[in-house]
């Protein structure tokens, strides 16, 4: 096991962004590899600069670093230069750390958080050095193993990848760790197959080649064990407690440039919001907040350790976090620490409350502030149940350009179930109508409506839906640039239509989609998040060369009955809860969010033997939250509260 | 009352593939972990007041990088704790090797420093062959560069640049994965343009390739005499960071 530094090093003069690749970032562990010690090599298919702030991957690298029968280093997807010259080369993918080859490690750890990564993730196990196929691997191959959001429909990676994790990973990756020691143990006889039987014993694990798919035409028709010894259905994994996970303990800081470069302290995990298109909202409930105290002393020690002078609180909705107002204050008034810090919140609600929390925390970059209605009308908002009313909406404006900004970006999705023309113009009314606030305030108040092709996904009431096709996103699209042409103040952005539409493929797809998946690859179509690499064509002749199609796959309404590639898979959700939650949507009926209100029986608490854990039985302030809801009441809410260390 | 002081630090081993930018960002930080209060600039988004001089290609080392940085009051009295501390919250292969208080008169980097010393390791020919074509540069009137500014193209003579240029001790050549290489020393002057290590690597011949470039001084040239930017410093510490000379690859 050597280092591959020394071929690596002449290769970095002739590409861009040569430190992506030369590891260094404060934090990082540089292990020592030995006997008895399972080597990890955890990879995000993609660059450096989006993969390195991933906390997931973070976390998991930091707790298998912890045990003293484990290791960890770390690999990202080479840019198309850089893998061309380390094709040319004869270097494999390597990792940051030590720059060894892959192959030196045990198992590859896939991040998957967005489905057009997909065909990277089979051109890294090809670039390792390691057959693509999982059943062509042999006893001395590394493992391939695979977590993140998109294995709650992991089916279309299920040629390429021997094991995936459904949910929370802190406490499974452990016991993979153990599993896999121990058949390393087992010395030169071990079997392959032994191994993945071990894996699939474990709660939250799925092995897809110990499941055997039947279809009947295009249709699929079951997806059930091949042997008694594997679980009918597979449940994700769910951590009761965040106060006992505060990781990343020591957040990598990169040496150049990434996303998100900052530190980031998350503040609770899951969300109850219920807004239907929303797949994270779903996979990851019930809500786990952690302890105040905790996030004051995680941000206050960030801080310290890092240098940054930002901290971002992370979550799916972090204005709802209950001690939302107290952290803030703090930070800000300098209880965590002597600097100068500014607090951003990734995922702003829509009222005045929560720009009211922002003005206090941006005091230099008051540049744009970001809001996602989604819809453009109150009846669409009602069908996705993102309730937000016009009030909200223009009191959330009004605030946000009374306090100095001077451009609000509004996300609005396209191609949502029952939408009609007058709901997309919606979208141009309600950007025109906020330019008119913004006069109020400034002379030339920018609102840049940003709208992007809804992708229905897994495990969510939207699942049964049938996609818009590429050009009828593209047709109402163009309804828009129309009815945006002459808005002074408006600008309009749209996400690629035909983008939208292959995600869709790699999101709802069956096991079918994996030859499709590899043609695309053999093609040369990685990096298919990027728009200089994407080409839908090559999406096109791959389903056809394998007699798929968009209309079966994408754009076809499912029906109640049908077998869904992931049935045999549970996020905790009922799927009559799911089934009721789309009837409800078709007939423009809302739910109100669970925190604070009795329980639906979703099923994500009750099957668990979880609760939610929020700091507060008091909903937050600000109103109806966005949710519609008349909080007033009684202010007591029906959710126990779980004592735990910290100051709940 | 405000003191600037002028850091001279290392950037070595595999940290030489990161940017001016990405350097500039991983001193915020560790003078932020340090406690040394910089100044901000005015304005609506207030930036530390950090000048770092001659930018350093990506990809070249450096054993002489400076900046100057202003404070909110005085200089503290310990310059070499100072520098100690600074060093280990930096990351591997960036290390301070000296540090001054400015007077009130010196000038910026940028408007002083006159030339910089470089060592440049190159592959492809022969050192024989490589002492042929450097007397050849040498002796030319001028040496035509193809540069481009500002979207369109120049033809930039850089021969006045290059103020000497010749071969170093042949017993620093090492055999490469890419072959034998030989290292040559070059001083070149920083008006009426610099000259970028692989553009003189590249005016030798095709076949010349430039393997790695350091930085060895940088020079504030006044009344005939060469200077290192921290002899204009009133109070000084000159600190050979344990780590600086120690390579990262």
């Amino acid at each position: 096991m050597a280092t591959l530094w020394p071929s690596i090093e002449p290769l970095l003069d002739g590409v861009s962004k040569p430190a992506r690749y030369i590891g260094g970032e404060q934090g990082a562990t540089v292990p020592v590899h030995g006997e008895g010690k399972v080597a990890w090599l955890v990879i995000y298919p993609d660059t450096y600069e989006i993969g390195l702030p991933n906390q997931g991957l973070q976390i998991l690298y930091e707790l298998l670093n912890e045990r003293p029968d484990a290791l960890a280093e770390r690999s990202y997807a080479p840019w198309l230069d850089m893998e061309a010259a380390m094709r040319a080369a004869g270097v494999p993918l390597f990792s940051v750390e030590n720059h060894l080859a892959a192959r030196d490690f045990d198992v590859f750890a896939f991040n998957l958080s967005a489905e057009l990564v997909y065909t990277n993730v089979v051109n890294l196990i090809d670039l390792a050095g390691v057959p693509i196929h999982a059943a062509a691997r042999t006893a001395d191959d590394p493992l391939v193993v695979a977590g993140g959001h998109c294995t709650f429909n992991p089916e279309p990676l299920a040629d390429f990848v021997d094991a995936f994790v459904l949910g929370d990973g802190e406490e499974v990756v452990g016991e993979m760790n153990e599993v896999v020691r121990d058949w390393l143990a087992t010395g030169a006889g071990r079997s392959r197959p032994a191994l993945l039987e071990a894996f699939a014993s474990l709660e939250g694990v799925y092995v897809p080649s110990l499941y055997g798919v039947t279809y009947d035409g295009p249709r699929l028709t079951s997806v059930t064990p091949r042997t008694p010894q594997v679980p009918e259905r597979v449940v994700k994994r769910t951590i009761a407690d965040l106060a006992e996970w505060p990781y990343p303990k020591r957040q990598l800081v990169p040496l150049t440039e990434v996303v998100h470069d900052r530190l980031n302290v998350e503040v609770f995990r899951g969300c109850t919001r219920g807004c239907r298109f929303c797949q994270a909202g779903m996979i990851t409930r019930p809500v786990r907040e952690r302890p105040a105290t905790q996030v004051r002393a995680m941000i206050r020690s960030g801080l310290e350790r890092t240098g940054y002078d930002e901290v971002a609180l992370t979550s799916l909705s972090t204005a709802d976090f209950s001690s939302i107002e107290d952290t803030v204050a703090a930070v800000v008034g300098g209880g965590c620490g002597d600097q100068r810090v500014s607090v951003s919140l990734p995922s702003l609600r829509v009222d005045a409350f929560t720009v009211t929390t922002a003005t206090q925390i941006a005091h230099a970059r008051r540049t744009g502030l970001t809001f996602a209605p989604e819809g453009g009308t109150w009846r669409m908002r009602r069908v996705i149940n993102k309730l937000i009313t016009e009030e909200d909406l223009y009191g959330a404006v009004d605030a946000a350009f009374s306090n100095g900004w001077r451009r609000v970006k509004l996300y609005f999705l396209i191609g949502l179930p029952t939408e009609r023309d007058e709901d997309v113009l919606g979208i141009a009314a309600l950007a025109r109508r906020c330019v008119e606030i913004g006069r109020r305030h400034h002379r030339a108040p920018t609102v840049v409506a940003s709208v992007g092709g809804f992708v229905p996904k897994a495990h969510t009431p939207f699942q049964w839906f049938g996609q818009d096709s590429a050009s009828e996103l593209r047709r109402k699209i163009n309804l828009l640039k129309d009815a945006c042409r002459g808005a002074r103040g408006v600008s309009l952005r749209w996400h690629d239509p035909e983008a939208s539409v292959a995600e869709g493929l790699a999101s709802r797809g069956d096991r079918r989609m994996g030859a499709v998946i590899e043609r695309v690859w053999r093609a040369g179509g990685t990096f298919q998040e990027w728009s200089e690499c994407f080409d839908l064509g090559r999406w096109e002749e791959a389903l056809a060369a394998e007699g798929l199609s968009f209309e079966e796959i994408a754009h076809r309404e499912r029906s109640g009955d049908e077998v869904l590639p992931w049935d045999h898979l549970s996020a905790g959700l009922h799927k009559d809860f799911l089934w009721g939650d789309w009837q409800d949507a078709l007939a423009q009926v809302s739910v109100e969010d669970c925190r604070w209100t009795p329980c639906y029986d979703c099923g994500a608490c009750t099957d668990a033997g979880l609760e939610h854990v929020v700091a507060s039985t008091t909903p937050p302030a600000g109103g109806s939250q966005g949710t519609g809801q008349d909080l007033s009441a009684g202010g007591r809410v029906p959710v126990h509260l779980v004592s735990a260390p910290g100051d709940r | 009352m405000a003191e600037r002081l002028r850091f001279r630090f290392t950037k070595l081993g595999k940290i030489r593939f990161t940017s001016q930018r990405d350097v500039a960002r991983m001193w915020e930080r560790a003078l932020r972990r340090s406690g040394l209060e910089i100044a901000l600039s005015q304005g609506f988004n207030p930036r530390p007041l950090l000048a770092f001089g001659l930018a350093l290609p990506t990809g070249a080392e450096s054993l002489a990088e400076y900046l100057d940085a202003t404070l909110v009051g005085s200089a503290p009295v310990e310059l070499v704790e100072l520098a100690d501390s600074l060093s280990s919250l930096l990351p591997e292969g960036l290390a301070v090797s000296g540090v001054g208080v400015l007077p009130d008169a010196a000038g910026s980097l940028q408007q002083e420093v006159t030339s910089c010393t470089w060592e440049l390791e190159v592959l492809g020919v022969t050192a024989t062959e490589l002492a042929r074509r450097v007397g050849r540069l040498l002796d030319a009137p001028s040496v035509s560069v193809r540069r481009e500014r500002k979207g369109r193209i120049f033809d930039d003579d850089l021969r006045p640049s290059v103020r000497s240029l010749g071969l170093l001790d042949p017993a620093q050549g090492a055999n490469t994965v890419r072959g034998q290489s030989t290292w040559l020393g070059a001083e070149t002057a920083t008006q009426p343009r610099g000259v970028r290590p692989r553009e003189l690597v590249e005016a030798l011949g095709t076949e010349v390739v430039l393997a790695r470039a350091r930085r060895t001084q940088q020079w504030i040239e006044h009344d005939g005499a060469r200077h290192e930017p921290l002899e204009a410093s009133a109070r000084v510490a000159d600190v050979t960071a344990p780590h600086a000379i120690e390579r990262a690859s």
